[in-house]
């Protein structure tokens, strides 16, 4: 069996996935239900949501000057989700990658059985 | 090319966004828990992150690396996407045990600790003062408790039946919603927000609802990867065991 294989078919697994995700948080997102989710009706029925802070700590954070939530700022309304969408998508994927990358073991360690053994 | 077929598809849907504001997800914003709480569940989020680490650390080969981040950015993407439940109310993925079943518990909750963190700070989803509580309620309680779930219903039925392995992922991934509303309720009663009978019967009323649609998308996900790749699932059926025997990544 060839390695090359296996490398082009994880490959292929990878853009796979990571494709599917940009497509779905491109061009699903802006039909997301605006309807209140199960956290927020719960707030608006027995009323405590006004208890949510107004001034959050992640508004004094660079960030919040590029998105307002999952908005991003001063673009066509049309494409202010669908770029919040591309772009978390891929800050996601790139800091998860990232993290695994800097946890799990070199390659060229010798190798031992399959991930998961019982 | 993109953007102009974004521009065209957006039309109509942008009528219906400008009319109604957005609002964020079963994300607890800031405010919403006490000091004490906030504390508490900050502290048993680190511990479970820190043991992930280690965990991740010494168990898991570079394989699961691409698939850390492919997994990452799939569940970022899928909450995005509120869909509609009855009676006016909507939901979304949470994704835990959907993590933990394609990556296990350890890299499972880094991975769901890096989504909500993302949404956190970048995109002022989830307050960041209660954090810890929002990893612990929407990926902890799904990569542990619906993970063990998931692969004890899945080991007792025939680890090595498609069906029987969809079952055990609906089955965990929606009671993860529902004991994810539970802990949510517990917390803004201890917190003095709201009573806990009132809070748990509201939660739980929707999230048996949002657990539906939960348990839809996760089924759907390993379903996808168990006909295209099984042998990278965290537990493989045995028949994919000899390819995912051979070298997956160049060494």
């Amino acid at each position: 069996m060839s390695s090359h294989l296996h490398q082009q078919r994880n490959r292929a697994f990878v853009v796979t996935g990571l494709g599917i995700a940009l497509l779905i948080a491109i061009f699903l997102s802006p039909f997301a239900s605006k309807d209140p989710d199960g956290l927020d009706r719960v707030s608006e029925d027995l009323k405590f949501g006004e208890k949510e802070l107004q001034d959050k700590p992640a508004y004094k954070l660079p960030f919040y000057a590029i998105f307002d939530e999952y908005a991003v700022r001063g673009v066509p309304e049309q494409i202010a989700t669908p770029l919040a969408g591309l772009a978390g998508t891929l800050v996601t994927f790139g800091l998860a990658w990232g993290a695994g990358k800097l946890l799990v073991r070199k390659p060229g360690v010798p190798p031992e059985d399959d991930v998961s053994d019982e | 090319m993109i953007t102009v077929d974004a521009v065209a598809l957006y039309l109509l849907p942008a009528v219906w966004r400008s009319v109604v504001p957005s609002h964020l997800a079963l994300h607890i914003p800031d405010g919403f828990l006490s000091l004490p709480v906030s504390l508490v569940t900050w502290l048993v989020a680190i511990v479970l992150i820190v043991v992930s680490l280690k965990r991740v650390e010494s168990e898991y080969k570079d394989r699961t690396v691409p698939l850390m981040g492919v997994c990452a950015a799939f569940i970022f993407a899928a909450q995005m996407i509120n869909f509609p439940i009855p009676g006016g109310t909507s939901g979304h993925l949470l994704g835990g045990t959907l993590a933990g079943a394609l990556l296990g518990p350890w890299a499972g909750s880094l991975v769901m600790t890096v989504v909500f963190i993302v949404q956190g700070s970048l995109f002022q989803d989830g307050g960041l003062t209660v954090l810890g509580a929002n990893v612990f309620n929407m990926g902890l309680i799904g990569t542990f408790a619906g993970y063990y779930l998931y692969r004890s219903i899945r080991f007792a039925l025939g680890r090595n039946s498609l069906s029987k392995t969809l079952i055990a992922v609906a089955v965990a991934s929606w009671v993860s919603v529902v004991v994810a509303s539970i802990a949510t309720a517990i917390q803004l009663a201890l917190s003095g927000t709201v009573p806990l009978a009132v809070a748990l019967t509201a939660m739980v009323f929707w999230h048996v609802f949002i657990g539906i649609g939960e348990a839809i998308i996760s089924v759907t996900t390993i379903s996808f990867i168990w006909r295209s790749r099984p042998d990278l699932l965290y537990e493989p059926p045995r028949k994919a065991r000899s390819l995912a025997s051979e070298p997956l990544m160049p060494r």
